[in-house]
């Protein structure tokens, strides 16, 4: 199996055709542009659509759940909860969706095996496991405050967008385990923030049962993020050595 | 009101212009515009797909049309592109093809509802049962690749679960030549039926083309692969319902009246009162291209086009929920297949020996249909809401 540092047949720096470049670089010169500006003409229109634009889409209303919405909201502080449910939903999909990023993981594992200080299948199985833990609590904590933990919200759909170009490393069966953890090393770094802003902001509604569940969780998140970090490091250097 | 497509001119062809802003609208929300919308502006795209493509075939083989094609074609591809960029760029290509699926199901029943020949009734419930288990895999795949639940798009409207499994609609191509309509005495909505549902199917297929690879993973990318196969068999399905002898500009006539049917319908009940505008906007451009090309038609094969179109369109069809049909159609029909254009039940009378072999060989390194939805049951917030639960 090829490693990821053989070098082959990289065709896409201008040093694979030094006889041409000149003639690319004085075509490019005597064509010139066909309009006056640069990058920035672009932002006009990046303005003009933003000001004119709705938003991606509402927070979810509060559900008539099994009569318990009007306990939930009375058990929030302040009047605009809206913003606790958004950011709620946002952490469920990303827990959910972490399960499967870690599925891929294992997969990657089974098939590249690991390196000194790399990660083992029970260390990924371990942190899946936790991830899904994550989902569960927060699922259960949605519909303990009167929410619908199955609506997209606002705040889950843009963060599901940033995310998928992750997912795609993660998946493609051409990518080494290694690739696949740095792609994981950037979730679990945006995991690790969020986490700790929900438990300030569930704190901020007056939700210190939830928060400190989410302290919980961070504390997990947290172990994640430098195991992840060292993995990806040792990596490198295994590479380097080799 | 009942549309009088004789009398109502609309907008005429010279006059219909759009800008590049116009052509890249603010798309529907994917969170908060009811299904149905994203079931509309899908269908809509396919629609004007279907024209675009047919006018190109017709320019290439009628050069006194030409001119004329070229006008209309242009604007049916800018309206192609105002349908088509109403699509939300924050759904992911699985999310959108879960839509494409929820289409293929609603329209297919309601058009199987409304159509009058029992034998076309039979050729769309047979296809309905094949497009419902797509949902089903492509739900699996959603589920199990981006940890997404497929409902969030269906809003509850469609089930999900197996139809006739995808790995069992695999057929010898002469297992999917139906029979065809008879031109001179098929009501008008048969034929604007047939029109629609090849539009949608192609659509269909053309985007799974596109999109399957794009996906990394190698289960998402042979399962589009299987289930754009089956498309292409619809489209072949589908078409074979055409009658042949239709000259060109009797199907060019049709074609114009679908477009025109299908943006009523759109404006009859679109819940988006922006959206609501354009599809206004595009029966008033349609009505324009009928009355150009009623003109060519009586000019150029002199008879009255009164006599393929109906007076007045035909009632719309319901972009709503069909579950109770659906249901009931694969109670009653999962088991039936096809052979040389009759449907036969599989329980009772076997399938033709090239189909049987076709699908042993396709199937013969495994089914991406049966992996990617192995076990798959779904439940609200994937499977894994499920088994943290249990």
């Amino acid at each position: 199996m090829r490693q990821q540092t053989d070098t082959g047949r990289n065709l896409t720096g201008i040093s694979t055709h030094p006889e041409l470049i000149e003639q690319m670089i004085d075509g490019a010169r005597e064509g010139g542009s066909t309009s006056p500006g640069d990058a920035h003409t672009l932002d006009k229109i990046r303005c003009a659509d933003a000001t004119s634009r709705a938003p991606l889409g509402s927070p979810p209303g509060t559900p008539s759940f099994k009569g318990k919405a009007l306990k939930g909201l009375e058990m929030i502080k302040g009047n605009e909860p809206t913003v606790l449910f958004d950011k709620l939903g946002e952490r469920l999909a990303f827990e959910r969706s972490g399960v499967r990023l870690y599925e891929g993981l294992i997969a990657k594992h089974e098939v590249f095996g690991s390196w000194p200080e790399g990660p083992s299948r029970d260390d990924l199985e371990h942190f899946l496991s936790e991830e899904r833990e994550h989902f569960d609590m927060l699922r259960r904590t949605i519909e303990q405050l009167g929410g619908d933990p199955t609506a997209v919200t606002p705040a889950a759909d843009a963060a599901a967008l940033m995310s998928e170009g992750i997912f795609k490393v993660i998946a493609d069966p051409r990518s080494t385990l290694g690739e696949s953890l740095e792609g994981l090393l950037v979730v679990e770094l945006a995991d690790n923030d969020a986490w700790e802003m929900l438990v300030d902001l569930a704190r901020l509604y007056g939700q210190d049962q939830a928060a400190d569940r989410f302290q919980l969780a961070l504390e997990q998140e947290r172990d994640h993020l430098s195991s992840v970090r060292h993995w990806v490091s040792s990596h490198s250097r295994h590479l380097a050595r080799d | 009101m009942p549309l009088d497509i004789f009398s109502e001119k609309g907008t005429p062809l010279d006059k219909q212009r759009f800008t590049w802003r116009e052509l890249s609208p603010m798309p529907f929300s994917k969170l908060d515009d009811d299904a149905f919308t994203r079931v509309r502006v899908i269908l809509m795209n396919g629609i004007e797909s279907e024209a675009i493509r047919f006018q190109h075939l017709c320019g290439r083989m009628n050069q006194p049309l030409r001119e004329l094609l070229a006008r209309t074609r242009r604007v049916e591809q800018h309206q192609q592109t105002m349908v088509n960029w109403l699509v939300p760029p924050d759904q992911s290509p699985l999310e959108t093809t879960i839509g494409y699926e929820q289409v293929a199901i609603e329209v297919t029943s309601a058009l199987a509802l409304q159509e009058p020949d029992a034998y076309l009734q039979q050729v769309y419930r047979f296809g309905l049962l094949e497009d419902f288990d797509h949902l089903y895999r492509y739900t699996a795949l959603l589920d199990r690749l981006e940890g997404k639940d497929a409902n969030t798009l269906l809003q509850s409207y469609t089930d999900i679960c197996p139809g006739r499994p995808t790995s069992e609609e695999h057929r010898s191509p002469e297992d999917d030549i139906r029979n065809h309509y008879n031109g001179s005495t098929a009501q008008p909505i048969t034929k604007l039926n047939a029109l629609t549902i090849i539009a949608g199917e192609y659509q269909t297929h053309d985007y799974y083309m596109h999109v399957g690879p794009m996906f990394t993973d190698p289960v998402a990318r042979q399962l589009y692969a299987e289930i754009a196969s089956i498309e292409e068999q619809h489209v072949t399905q589908y078409e074979a319902m055409l009658d042949p002898a239709e000259g060109w500009m009797e199907q060019w006539l049709l074609h114009e009246a679908t477009e025109l049917y299908n943006y009523y319908t759109c404006l009859q009940q679109e819940s988006n009162p922006r959206i609501k505008a354009i599809w206004e906007r595009m029966c008033s451009y349609e009505l324009g291209h009928l009355h150009a090309v009623m003109k060519v038609y009586k000019d150029t094969e002199r008879r009255d086009p009164a006599e393929v179109l109906p007076k007045e369109m035909p009632e719309p069809f319901g972009y709503e929920s069909h579950r109770d049909f659906v249901r009931q159609t694969l109670a009653n029909e999962v088991n039936l297949r096809t052979v040389d254009g009759r449907f036969i039940d599989i329980r009772h009378e076997p399938e033709g020996e090239a189909t049987l072999e076709y699908r042993r060989h396709m199937n013969s390194e495994g089914s991406p249909s049966e992996i990617a939805a192995a076990g798959y049951v779904w439940s609200p917030g994937t499977e894994l809401s499920k088994r943290t639960a249990a």
